[in-house]
């Protein structure tokens, strides 16, 4: 599925899912954040950041780390993104929805 | 001579037990299994045990009658495993050596996880499926129960059997409508997940069967606590669900003592290789079945389909020849909906569960993601394939390790 953001076309899943991280930009993230209804603050940028290096280094993203990460609690995860964190944030930050393992 | 030592007496270690005896003899091997307990429980009946299908005595067998001859088996609880001593240390203080260790301890529901699980109502109007205890007590209240909120709720993944708490939830519809007091109860089920299940295919299948049957779903759901005093679940984004008897799936864990040798992630599952099942860290430690971290379905059946491949790796391993890297992650379950029918599904790392039949590909006899009276006899009869088939090792006749495509027209899962 194609997508037009800011006059650039972006490759999409089903769920709304980057399928190329390198498609990703600033303006990308905006965007898909505007749709959640979510304005993206700096705190929020730390967090995406810090999910990205998650994921680049190849660790399995859950609420549960991401409680125990000393980056931030699970409450302030809901505050910033509400409703499903997990799924928002990574989907704004332009990486794959976490497998919750089937 | 040279020991292989087996941590875990459960489904996993008993089959690679089985397996390996016929591969390793005295006097050049000697192969020992470790378990604390004298019991071995077929846990897929834990599913049945609340509504009275089964009873206690048709799940619980000896560990001792499905250990091989030549296998010693030895009944202690396991203190450390010590990876670079290669040694494990028993609670008696006892140490043993190994060449090669397996690690098969399983996972178990760590319900002290989330704040008041086990609070004044746990056992009284809080229930787990996932233990014996937790069944049976759950049994006793389900025998008197009057009816109201029934929650059904997952508290995160990943759990063994992932679809054990939405079959229960189909079985608890069919258990009240035979005791006629199906419209005094409403049935919500409560998942951490976007949906009913974790493959897209599946979900809406399921969540159709879910709509059909007058289940609620509520997805999402991170929980933070259980209001005992209220009788309510609530999340971390201050999501409140109330309930006059939850019935929860507490975080599974591995066993504490993966934690205490320091070789566990933070759920206590070894970090272990998807495709080999060998330890990431050592490289003479192989692990199966629930205890590893690997990204499969917690089942039984997947631990079947490890312990081919493992047997072959180990005797690899054994003859310094490189390890076959072919575990696809392949599971199949069948899934109770209730009303006496079931449906099956069949995966693994790649491919999704679609429609199709199994094991042969356009004749079945069972159907793949349809609910049917035959795949319902097919899980029913997996109670006498596993004590009688599976645990002793033997191939299942036109069931491969690995997953054949043939007949289902799969879609690739393109992310993870
Ligand atoms: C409710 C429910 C329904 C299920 N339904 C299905 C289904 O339909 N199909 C399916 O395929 N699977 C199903 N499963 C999953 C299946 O039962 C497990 O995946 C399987 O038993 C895993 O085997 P295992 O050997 O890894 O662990 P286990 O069988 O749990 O064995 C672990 C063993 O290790 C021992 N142990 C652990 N730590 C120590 C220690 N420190 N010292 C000594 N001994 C120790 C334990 O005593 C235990 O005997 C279900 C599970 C549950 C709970």
């Amino acid at each position: 599925m194609d997508k037009i953001i800011e006059g650039k076309k972006i490759t999409v899943n089903e769920e709304g899912f980057l399928k190329d991280f390198s498609e990703w930009d600033k303006s990308v993230a905006e965007a898909i954040a505007a749709e959640e209804e979510i304005v993206l603050t700096p705190r929020h940028w730390e967090v995406l950041e810090y999910l990205q290096e998650q994921h680049k280094s190849e660790v399995a993203l859950s609420i549960r780390r991401i409680g125990k990460s000393g980056v931030l609690d699970i409450k302030e995860f809901y505050q910033l993104f509400p409703k499903a964190p997990l799924k928002t944030a990574t989907k704004i930050a332009g990486i794959p929805k976490p497998a919750s393992c089937i | 001579m040279k020991n292989l030592v087996i941590l875990g007496a459960g489904t996993a270690g008993t089959m690679m037990a089985n397996h390996l005896i016929r591969h390793l003899k005295h006097p050049e091997w000697n192969i020992a299994i470790i378990d604390e307990k004298e019991e071995h429980h077929y846990q897929p009946g834990y599913l049945f045990l609340p509504f009275d299908i089964y009873s206690p005595k048709d799940i619980i067998k000896t560990i001792e009658e499905f250990i091989p001859k030549g296998v010693q088996l030895i009944k202690q609880k396991i203190d450390l495993i010590l990876p670079k001593e290669n040694q494990i240390r028993l609670a008696d203080g006892t140490d043993i050596q190994y060449d090669i260790l397996i690690i098969a301890t399983g996972a178990k529901i760590a319900p002290e996880e989330t704040e008041g699980m086990q609070g004044e109502e746990w056992q009284k109007s809080v229930f787990d499926f996932y233990s014996f205890e937790g069944a049976l007590a759950l049994r006793d209240k389900l025998r008197e129960w009057k009816g109201g909120k029934m929650v059904v709720h997952i508290t995160e993944m990943p759990i063994k059997c992932p679809v054990a708490p939405l079959e229960f939830a189909f079985l608890a519809d069919s258990f009240f409508k035979h005791k006629h007091m199906r419209d005094q109860v409403e049935i919500t089920y409560v998942t951490p997940l976007s949906g009913a299940f974790t493959k897209p295919k599946a979900t809406d299948a399921l969540e159709h069967l879910l709509h059909d049957k007058n289940i609620r779903i509520e997805s999402d759901f991170a929980i933070e606590r259980v209001d005992n005093e209220n009788k309510k679940i609530i999340d971390y984004g201050g999501r409140e669900i109330a309930f006059d008897l939850l019935v929860t799936v507490p975080t599974n864990k591995g066993d504490e003592l993966i934690g205490r040798s320091g070789m566990g992630d933070d759920l206590n599952y070894v970090p272990t290789h998807k495709a080999t099942l060998q330890a990431k860290e050592y490289s003479n430690i192989f692990v199966l079945g629930d205890a590893s971290d690997i990204p499969a379905s917690k089942a039984g059946s997947v631990a079947h389909f490890e312990s081919e491949i493992l047997t072959g790796n180990i005797l690899h391993f054994i003859n310094k020849e490189p390890l076959t890297e072919e575990f696809d992650g392949h599971a199949n379950c069948f899934i109770e909906t209730g009303n006496g029918k079931a449906l099956l599904v069949d995966f693994n790392y790649t491919h999704e569960p679609v429609e199709g039949s199994f094991p042969f590909a356009g004749i079945g006899p069972l159907s793949l993601l349809k609910e049917s009276r035959m795949n319902h006899m097919g899980k029913l009869a997996f109670r006498w394939i596993y004590w009688n088939v599976l645990l002793k090792g033997t191939h299942i006749p036109f069931v491969s390790a690995t997953m054949s495509e043939k007949g289902r027209n799969y879609e690739e899962i393109t992310e993870h």
